[in-house]
């Protein structure tokens, strides 16, 4: 289809509500705090909570799970463990036909800290987290591999044995002639980035209730899931039902999603048949530490890109090397993030000739999903990157080599060398209002100002194609067209509205869009108030799900951004539809043709004659009570259901053209940052970004998507990052790690708009949420690359980073600033330390002290007990917290080098369900001459598990606090107690051991915290 | 404050939004977990558990605090206020309630309770509140939805609000919604 005709029912101009910024039906509920979360609905007395059991491994063998002692505590309702998942449902299908079986649960291995390994189901959470610490198990390490490229070796650990390695996908496609354009191209100009993992945590987590009913064999379960719903069939097939008995129902608020509360399906599974095994409800809210370790998280992707590029910049051909790493897993409905951008991987650029090799690799990291951008930050950083190389290399002006490769504005419809058919577009239009409203002439006279000064200032531009409403037949492109025509052609995006009329005129409108605060509500309440000449508050609109009884698909959902574009363009079709009915009626009874009625401020009358009119609520009365009056071609008019779904979304081609998407929107971005040169911190000076999303429908809620994205992508660009250590430790695990931007990191972008209507969508709309988490992340990285003069510009762009791209030494301090603290090792949560105490003691004591169980039991903070295993080795039971993760631990601790009473060294090693640790101390003691002790000591210890993931910055206060009451403790049980001395870190003396433990551990946590000062 | 025992719960006492309430608290319940689920006050939200997110910020005895970082026994004989008792009434909403509906302040709304409660403290402290003082105050919480930028536009029109008749402590205009 080359040329597509605009729908039939493309709304004239007419002025309405819709296209205005109304308040939201939304917002009075949620302000005055009576908003109706999963977490705030009721359930009834039965219900019982879970909690999950995760692992602390990236990799590891399971050597010993015994859970009779959690399963006796009192309280405690049932504990589900891999053996009952496996006899009671079936492993999740996987997106690709790779021979891997991926289970909810951990079965005989773990790949990724935070796997779910048992559930615990208890009275309440806090008896069901109590038991989660009765659970034994025994693992065996595996080594593991955490980088995508490494994954690809030989030698490297093999996470899944039926894929022989772990490359789960490889494809290649070809479109036009890539080889002979790179042959007469003049240059051939390449670019590899890495993309890192980050995803948009919502605010609220995951949440569900689940219910099992064993007289319908059936489960109900309310989450705040997202969709699509094409996962319902995932987890049906999981719990062995069919799909009519598995009933999922959305609660009415969800505090946010950005695509992350689709990656909930694996829980839901996992609850249900914790819920079946209970028989009684059970209710599991995710806590903050699961969600940031192992809800989901976006790809990161490993990207070669090449050019061939003729001398005036013109890029005539493009080829891809994406490796995407989809982490332990390959969940439904990945590999999509690969794929959903392949009908425009040629971004806004009209380039006829295409080579793509697509890889997909597993590494012992959280499983993908859906996120905010779905595959566009990825593509985009790659391709905007390169276009800004192309211009460095042939020392263009990027906006010129811009200009000259965007696709023509006569050319649309629009389709692209792999598929993709672009709906509508002025790409000119675009670029050149930006540059003349976002003061582009200005931005550069500023920075060659800043930098005659001596300053580093950069420009950027990203220039971007927003993909919106996703074929659902896109990911197929994943097989090849042989398995493709076995499985059958997947294609379209059913959309569903339904609007119903009661007898007093009041109108309900139905969708499945399930907002997760984007203001559903009240647009379509516009929408649908327009179409029948009422007011938006007399609407009232249910957006939640509920399968049981909703109209629904399995392109359900809020994604893809699919909202304005299909689902409010679905309501309008079925109001449409409802009002056509209407107006049969009233046609009967006012005697004038349907066609001269218009529907307004609550009547319908005739055009020419507004007199001749009836109310719009006793024409519903007469839908109602007088149906004998309605024509009978008319049928009932009561409710009306309309299923949608866009010609243009066809299935794959057999030369493997996707059409991924039906909506097409452009955003041209224009950044300009400042760098400091000392610090290395990014400062976004000024950022522009235009945008043609279609026809807006809500000025105020298109406003607040983009500015939304916006702040994503500053946090995705400059500080959020979901770090692994090399043995695959997950280092992000609490908000004090994972850095969200707050209001002080995010400026206010200046938004621009043009519109070109879609002809593709009932109301010209097309999405909008999505496009600044694509264009914001590289037009920094732009931005910053142009400022420093460098090409490998790695997100998150944190101050450490930046500061060695500049290749230039570090200036020093200012005088009075303390020295900075030397460089840990590796990893980031290893643990280091030198200091020293004083005692009364002589030096005989104190060492008869250490060396003896009992006092050590009686002194080393939180033991419970001590063993003696043999004259030097020591097994110990400790409680210990580190900043909220408290957890018992057993040490097992060898002497060696004993020189009494001078010297010891100590090895440690310990675990426990919060996490794992090993290292090394010195200690040695010296007489005094007031016959006294002096201890000097030094350790280095690595750890792992929920300790290193939460507590990285806390450590090191934690390490000095426990050992300043060690000495504490030492000194008063040795006699004369403890004189002086102090813990020191790298130079910061902290004197925990004088000083009390306030000043250290909680200080720093309620500084943390900007609570303390 | 009587004697708290580790298995046992007690009962504590307290004024919410102007009330007097009581529930039962074991002594490690948080107050979020006992505001939310024994008195059943769900307004106040969760969203970290470990005190950055600010979603779960309420005043006691007119000073902020994070219900995620304090237990329940300690609010006992105290006076705590919630998002609950913002509003000057049932069908009303106060004037940074109002603002934050006319600039679109909030999207899911989930992260909005606490910030209501630090801005409202602030701009009861500070009527004449600036931007940077806003900026501040509301740089303690995280939210995913807006950007931030409207909800500093509906703080600074509310002190503006404020400060031209610090009487108004609600906003009886113009209403389209179903409070
Ligand atoms: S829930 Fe208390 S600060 Fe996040
Ligand atoms: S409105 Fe959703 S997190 Fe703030």
């Amino acid at each position: 289809m080359s040329a597509a005709e605009p729908a039939p029912s493309q709304t004239s101009a007419k002025p309405g509500h819709l296209g205005r910024s109304l308040p939201r039906f939304e917002d009075a509920a949620l302000l005055t705090g009576r908003g109706r979360f999963l977490d705030d609905l009721p359930v009834g007395p039965a219900t019982l909570q879970a909690a999950i059991l995760r692992s602390p491994h990236a990799h590891a063998r399971i050597v010993k799970l015994d859970v009779s002692a959690a399963r006796a505590l009192p309280g405690v309702a049932a504990v589900l463990t891999s053996a009952e998942v496996q006899a009671l449902s079936a492993p999740l299908v996987v997106g690709v036909k790779a021979p891997m079986t991926c289970w909810p649960i951990a079965t005989d291995r773990v790949r990724y800290v935070g796997e779910p390994v048992a559930v615990v189901v208890a009275a309440d959470r806090y008896l069901a987290e109590d038991a989660l610490e009765a659970i034994a198990i025994d693992y065996a390490p595996l080594p593991a591999v955490v980088d995508p490229e490494r994954a690809l070796a030989a030698e490297a650990p093999v996470l899944h044995e039926g894929l022989g390695g772990n490359l789960a996908s490889d494809r290649s496609f070809r479109y036009g002639d890539p080889e002979a354009a790179f042959e007469t191209a003049a240059h051939r100009i390449g670019i590899t980035v890495r993309y890192p993992r980050n995803a948009v945590t919502p605010i609220e987590t995951y949440g569900m209730v689940c219910e099992w009913d064993p007289g319908e064999d059936g489960y109900e379960v309310t989450a705040n899931f997202q969709g699509p719903f094409s996962i319902h069939a995932v987890i049906a097939r999981s719990l062995k039902v069919p799909g009519n008995r598995l009933r999922l129902k959305t609660p009415r608020d969800s505090g946010g999603s950005f695509g992350v509360k689709q990656g909930m399906f694996p829980v839901i599974v996992l609850m249900a048949l914790a819920a079946r095994l209970a028989g009684r409800p059970v209710k599991w809210i995710e806590d903050r530490l699961e969600h940031l370790t192992a809800s989901v998280s976006a790809t990161n992707r490993v990207v070669t890109l090449a050019a061939a590029v003729e001398a005036d910049g013109k890029i005539t051909a493009l080829d891809w090397d994406q490796l995407e790493d989809v982490g332990a897993h390959l969940r439904a409905p990945e590999p999509a993030t690969l794929y959903r951008m392949h009908g425009n991987l040629t971004g806004a650029y009209d380039i006829r000739n295409l080579a793509v090799r697509n890889r997909v690799v597993v590494t012992n990291k959280t499983p993908t999903g859906l996120n905010r951008g779905f595959g566009g930050p990825q593509v985009y950083f790659a391709l905007e990157r390169l276009v800004q190389k192309i211009a460095v290399t042939l020392g263009l002006d990027p906006v010129a080599v811009i200009r000259r490769n965007l696709i023509p504005a006569g050319a649309f419809p629009y389709r692209t060398a792999s598929g993709g058919l672009y709906d509508s577009g002025d790409y000119q239009k675009a670029l050149e209002t930006a540059l003349r409203d976002g003061g582009h002439a200005a931005l550069v006279e500023k920075r060659d100002r800043v930098r005659a000064a001596g300053g580093l200032y950069g420009i950027g531009f990203a220039t971007v194609v927003e993909p919106s409403v996703s074929n659902m037949g896109y990911v197929s492109t994943v097989m090849t067209a042989a398995e493709r025509a076995k499985a059958g052609p997947k294609n379209g995006a059913q959309a569903t509205a339904t609007v119903a009329l009661d007898p007093v005129g009041g109108v309900s409108v139905h969708v499945a869009s399930v907002p997760q605060g984007q203001g559903h509500r009240t647009v379509l309440a516009q929408t649908v108030a327009d179409s029948l000449g009422l007011e938006p508050a007399q609407i009232r609109v249910v957006a939640e799900l509920d399968t049981a009884r909703d109209a629904w698909s399995i392109a359900s959902g809020n994604y893809a951004s699919r909202f304005a574009a299909a689902v409010a363009g679905t309501a309008h079709l079925a109001a449409e539809q409802l009002k056509a009915k209407l107006a049969r009626l009233a046609a009967a009874q006012l005697n004038v043709p349907a066609e001269a009625l218009v529907f307004e401020g609550g009547r319908v009358c005739a055009a020419d004659t507004p007199d001749n009119a009836i109310p719009f609520a006793r024409l519903a009365a007469t839908a109602h009570w007088a149906p004998g009056t309605i024509p009978e071609a008319a049928g009932q008019a009561l409710r009306e259901t309309v299923y949608w779904t866009p010609p243009q979304l066809t299935a794959p081609t057999p030369d493997d053209q996707v059409n991924s998407s039906l909506c097409h929107g452009f955003i041209l971005d224009i950044c300009g940052v400042a760098v400091e040169r000392a610090s290395g911190r990014v400062v976004i000076d000024r950022y522009v970004t235009m945008h043609d999303c279609g026809r807006v429908l809500h000025p105020g809620m298109v406003e607040g998507q983009i500015v939304g994205g916006f702040a994503n992508a500053v946090g995705a660009a400059l500080y959020e990052e979901y770090a692994y250590g090399p043995d695959g430790a997950f280092l992000a695990g609490s908000f004090a790690d994972y850095l969200v931007p707050t209001v002080a990191e995010v400026p206010r972008p200046e938004i621009l708009h043009v519109e070109t209507p879609s002809p593709f969508t009932p109301l010209g709309a097309k999405g909008v949420g999505e496009g600044n988490c694509m264009s914001t992340p590289v037009a920094i990285a732009n931005a910053v690359a142009d400022a420093l003069g460098v090409e490998d510009v790695i997100l998150p762009l944190t101050p450490a980073r930046v500061r060695a791209l500049l290749d230039e030494p570090e200036p020093p301090a200012p005088a009075g600033t303390a020295p900075a603290a030397p460089p840990k090792r590796a990893g980031g949560r290893a643990l280091a330390g030198t200091g020293s105490a004083g005692f009364a003691a002589p030096p005989q004591r104190i060492w008869d002290t250490l060396l003896d169980p009992a006092t050590l039991e009686a002194i080393v903070p939180g033991c419970h007990k001590v063993e003696k295993l043999s004259e030097t080795r020591f097994l110990a039971e400790v409680t210990l917290g580190v900043g909220p993760v408290k957890g018992r631990y057993s040490v097992e601790v060898a002497l060696s080098d004993l020189v009494e009473p001078a010297s010891v060294t100590l090895t440690a090693s310990a675990s426990g369900a919060l996490g794992t640790g090993a290292g090394q101390g010195h200690v040695r003691l010296a007489a005094t001459p007031e016959g006294g002790t002096r201890l000097d000591y030094d350790y280095e210890a690595d750890v792992g598990g929920k300790v290193a993931a939460v507590g990285g910055r806390l450590l090191d206060g934690a390490a000095r606090l426990v050992i300043g009451q060690f000495f504490a403790a030492l000194g008063r049980q040795a006699g004369g107690g403890t004189k002086g001395g102090g813990a020191t870190d790298g130079g910061a003396t902290d004197g925990a051991g004088a000083a009390g433990p306030w000043t250290g551990l909680l200080g720093r946590l309620l500084r943390l915290l900007g609570i303390g000062s | 404050m009587p004697r708290l025992s580790a298995d046992r719960r007690t009962e504590v006492r307290f004024t919410l939004n102007g009330r007097p309430v009581a529930g039962l608290a074991e002594p490690r319940l948080l107050l979020s977990d006992f505001l939310r689920h024994v008195v059943g006050a769900t307004g106040t939200h969760v969203g970290c558990e470990h005190g950055v997110c600010g979603a779960c910020t309420v005043r006691i005895d007119g000073g902020l605090a994070r219900s995620c970082l304090t237990l329940a026994v300690q609010v006992e004989g105290c006076t705590v206020e919630t998002v609950e008792g913002l509003a000057p009434g049932p069908a009303r909403l106060s004037v940074l309630q109002e603002a934050f509906r006319r600039h679109h302040a909030l999207q899911c709304g989930f992260c909005t309770a606490g910030i209501l409660m630090s801005l409202d403290t602030l701009l009861r402290d500070e009527p004449a509140a600036d931007k940077a003082r806003i900026e501040e105050v509301l740089g303690g919480h995280l939210c995913r939805c807006t950007g931030y930028g409207p909800i500093v536009s509906a703080a600074l029109d509310a002190a503006e609000r404020l400060s031209e008749d610090p009487g108004a402590g609600d906003a009886p205009e113009e209403r389209d919604g179903d409070v």
